[in-house]
């Protein structure tokens, strides 16, 4: 029995002097203060040869190729016209695809408001050069150069469209028709225990959103953009929600399955999950209520280590060009992009229903935007707490 | 190798030398090694000793490590500092004792309840059934094994649905199902272990000899009796053995809990939900688990189950 432990106290400690070795051979110094130092990085000036393929990242329903509908299918006419290879990764979440995109083995990323100014400040995502992508011309104008798309006037991405994050509620047991977001905070016990929301640090500024409604005192203008006394708030309303929820999702199919079976009758929700659970025949209804909401207006990112440039600034091209932009449009069920796709879309009222050309719309919508220490609405007064500390708090709220 | 050609020749310098012939390579090496006993060892274990340190026990020390670093608020770039806050932090903020604690208690009564279904049924297969169906009964036994755990954990959530069936079947004596939940996540890793506490039990039992079972009964003692001071301390360290794995699988699980759990955290959800944004705590909530698994492995050999493994 001796020689044996002292063989393996002895493999142990050699491995961890190994490891300890291994870890101060690693250039330091990575350590980079917050605020947005963007590290020194160009756009292309000119493409090369298409390679053959593009690896990419994408919310479900941005990359189809017809094997989930042989109907809806934008990929295979890409790959036929530029000879790149489509390789697509769909992720859950924005820190999915923060952890995916470090990994530098994907060449560009539909990323949300809440990724992006991540991505683009770790030198994860490169700047991009807009005059390589001609469809980028037609591009809405309220898209371009937003906080969460560009840093100084640089571009770090192609706008892919916009949408809502809405509240969906089972029609049948949800009565009368709930216009207002207190059907899951104040009024949440209504349904105790059948409430969902959306599992991401980022769902504080529904509160954050609901309270600057319904708590004027507190003085919210942004709901990411929220100093400790706001954020403390928004923490409590969502503790106390968390005592009617059923189950929080990531997972849309999670979410479907949840309200098809009456596990859950309100809560947040996307147009395209609404689409989904109805044509599988739950009894379910989606609205934008009064208060506004939160949003999202995704942005395809090129990777810094992006091994296929070429295809994928052609893949930029193709996303926002009329025709793709308004499939994607349709079938995500999210206000296209490019201003020309409102012509293209097989609904003709799709870009009245989803309000693509009201700007007026687009201003009850709060974008996902990452929160930093430097306040974003603008206040020099107060410091803001950072997304590190939603993350904690999200944690706490689930309990 | 040569050996295996018929040829004279071959023969000749792979198999018994003649004494005016040099031998040949493999001879030399076969010497050698039965010279130096720890040359011989050290070719044994090197591989295997490779994989111990450098990816088994290396993962762990780099885990132990990096809990000990910082990330940048910002960017969750590790930044390599050292600094003991994440265990600070552990320690002092109540959700993650809170959390920890739930875990815990989620491991040992998914081991509890093992113990308690896998006896039973391992005893039917090991002792009642009769010998020719028993090898059927062990393939039914470890039948969940067969298929996806996905599947699996899909399938208990439309089980456990509201209004599924598993209401459907306790309608009729007034009851419903538990929901999503805590006890739908004991539940289910319930199942998904089961056959890890039951094989080894069945084993056990298999292995106990008639001769004990008959002496007892001759010495006056009835089925309760010899069950306790017969058949529990033959069997103990299977179930001991059992234990560690439905213990140990249940610690880390948190796919189980995110599909059935509703909204219950364990701590595999901690680190999960922390692994892109704060590398070094999500290790230093890793470290968890590990510590629990150490404790729960010296509480089991203090009970002398590994002793007669």
């Amino acid at each position: 029995m001796r020689p044996h432990h002292s063989l393996l106290t002895a493999a142990a400690v050699s491995g961890l002097l190994l490891v300890t070795a291994c870890g101060s051979a690693d250039p330091a110094g990575s350590g980079r203060p917050g605020g947005l130092n963007t590290p020194d990085l160009k756009a292309p000036t000119a493409l090369g040869e298409a390679e053959g393929e593009v690896n990419l990242i994408a919310w479900a329903g941005y990359v189809e190729d017809g094997s989930n509908d042989p109907k809806t299918d934008w990929v295979t006419a890409f790959e036929k016209q530029t000879g790149c290879q489509v390789n697509a990764k769909t992720a859950a979440t924005s820190d999915e695809m923060v952890s995916l995109m470090k990994t530098g083995a994907y060449d560009a990323v539909s990323a949300s408001g809440d990724a992006s100014l991540r991505l683009i400040a770790s030198g994860d995502a490169a700047p991009v050069n807009t005059a390589l992508v001609p469809n980028y011309a037609d591009v809405f104008a309220g898209l371009k150069n937003k906080d969460w798309n560009s840093v100084k006037g640089v571009a770090y991405g192609i706008p892919h469209g916009r949408g809502a994050n809405l509240l969906m509620y089972d029609t049948e047991k949800v009565k009368p028709a709930p216009d207002s977001w207190s059907a899951v905070f104040d009024e949440a016990s209504a349904h105790s225990g059948k409430v969902t929301a959306y599992d991401s640090p980022i769902y504080l500024a529904d509160a954050a959103l609901y309270l600057k409604a319904t708590k004027p005192e507190l003085g919210i203008q942004n709901p990411y953009a929220l100093d400790q006394k706001q954020f403390d708030a928004s923490v409590s309303l969502l503790k106390e929600q968390n005592k009617h929820i059923g189950e929080y999702w990531s997972d849309y199919l999670k979410e479907i399955s949840a309200f098809k079976s009456g596990d859950s009758v309100v809560g947040t929700s996307w147009q395209v999950i609404a689409n989904l659970a109805e044509a599988e025949g739950a009894k379910t209804a989606a609205v934008l209520p009064k208060e506004g909401s939160t949003g999202w207006s995704d942005t395809w990112m090129v990777s810094a280590k992006a091994k296929h440039p070429t295809c994928a600034y052609k893949w930029l091209d193709w996303i926002v060009s009329p025709k793709t932009n308004a499939q994607v449009a349709e079938y995500f069920g999210e206000a296209p992009a490019n201003a020309k796709s409102c012509a293209e879309t097989a609904d003709k009222n799709h870009c009245a229903t989803f309000h693509a050309t009201d700007e007026a719309y687009w201003k009850q919508v709060h974008f996902w935007t990452t929160p930093i220490e430097q306040c974003l609405d603008g206040r020099t007064d107060a410091r803001c707490v950072p997304y590190a500390k939603w993350v904690q708090a999200w944690n706490e709220i689930k309990g | 190798m040569t050996t295996l050609s018929p040829s004279p020749q071959a023969a000749g310098t792979g198999g018994a030398a003649g004494p005016d012939r040099p031998p040949g390579p493999a001879r030399r090496l076969a010497g050698l090694l039965h010279r130096r006993p720890r040359l011989r060892l050290a070719a044994l274990l090197t591989a295997p000793l490779l994989w111990l340190v450098l990816a088994y026990l290396g993962s762990l020390a780099a885990l132990f490590l990096s809990a000990f670093w910082t990330t940048d608020s910002f960017t969750s770039e590790v930044v390599r500092i050292w600094s003991s806050r994440n265990f600070e932090e552990l320690v002092g903020s109540p959700v993650y004792r809170t959390v920890a604690l739930r875990t815990v208690g989620v491991a040992l009564a998914v081991t509890g309840l093992c113990a308690l279904i896998a006896f039973p049924l391992a005893f039917y297969t090991a002792r009642v059934a009769p010998p020719r169906r028993r090898p059927l009964f062990v393939v039914a036994l470890l039948m969940p094994l067969w298929a996806g755990y996905l599947v699996k954990v899909y399938a208990w959530r439309l089980i456990l649905s509201e209004g599924g069936p598993l209401d459907w079947a306790l309608r009729p004596f007034g009851l419903s199902g538990p929901g999503y939940g805590l006890t739908a996540t004991v539940l289910v890793l319930t199942y998904l272990w089961l056959p890890y506490m039951a094989l080894p039990i069945h084993t056990a039992l298999v292995q106990l000899p008639d001769s004990l079972l008959h002496a007892s009964a001759d010495l006056g003692a009835r089925a309760g009796r010899t069950f306790v001071s017969v058949v529990l301390p033959m069997v103990w360290p299977a179930v001991a053995a059992g234990s560690v794995f439905t213990f140990s699988l249940s610690l880390g699980d948190y796919i189980t809990v995110q599909i059935v759990g509703g909204k219950t955290q364990l701590i595999g959800n901690l680190v999960y939900s922390n692994v892109t944004l704060n590398l070094p705590l999500a290790a230093a909530l890793g470290t968890v688990p590990v510590a629990v698994i150490v404790v729960y492995l010296l509480a089991v050999r203090r009970s002398g189950a590994l002793r007669s493994l």
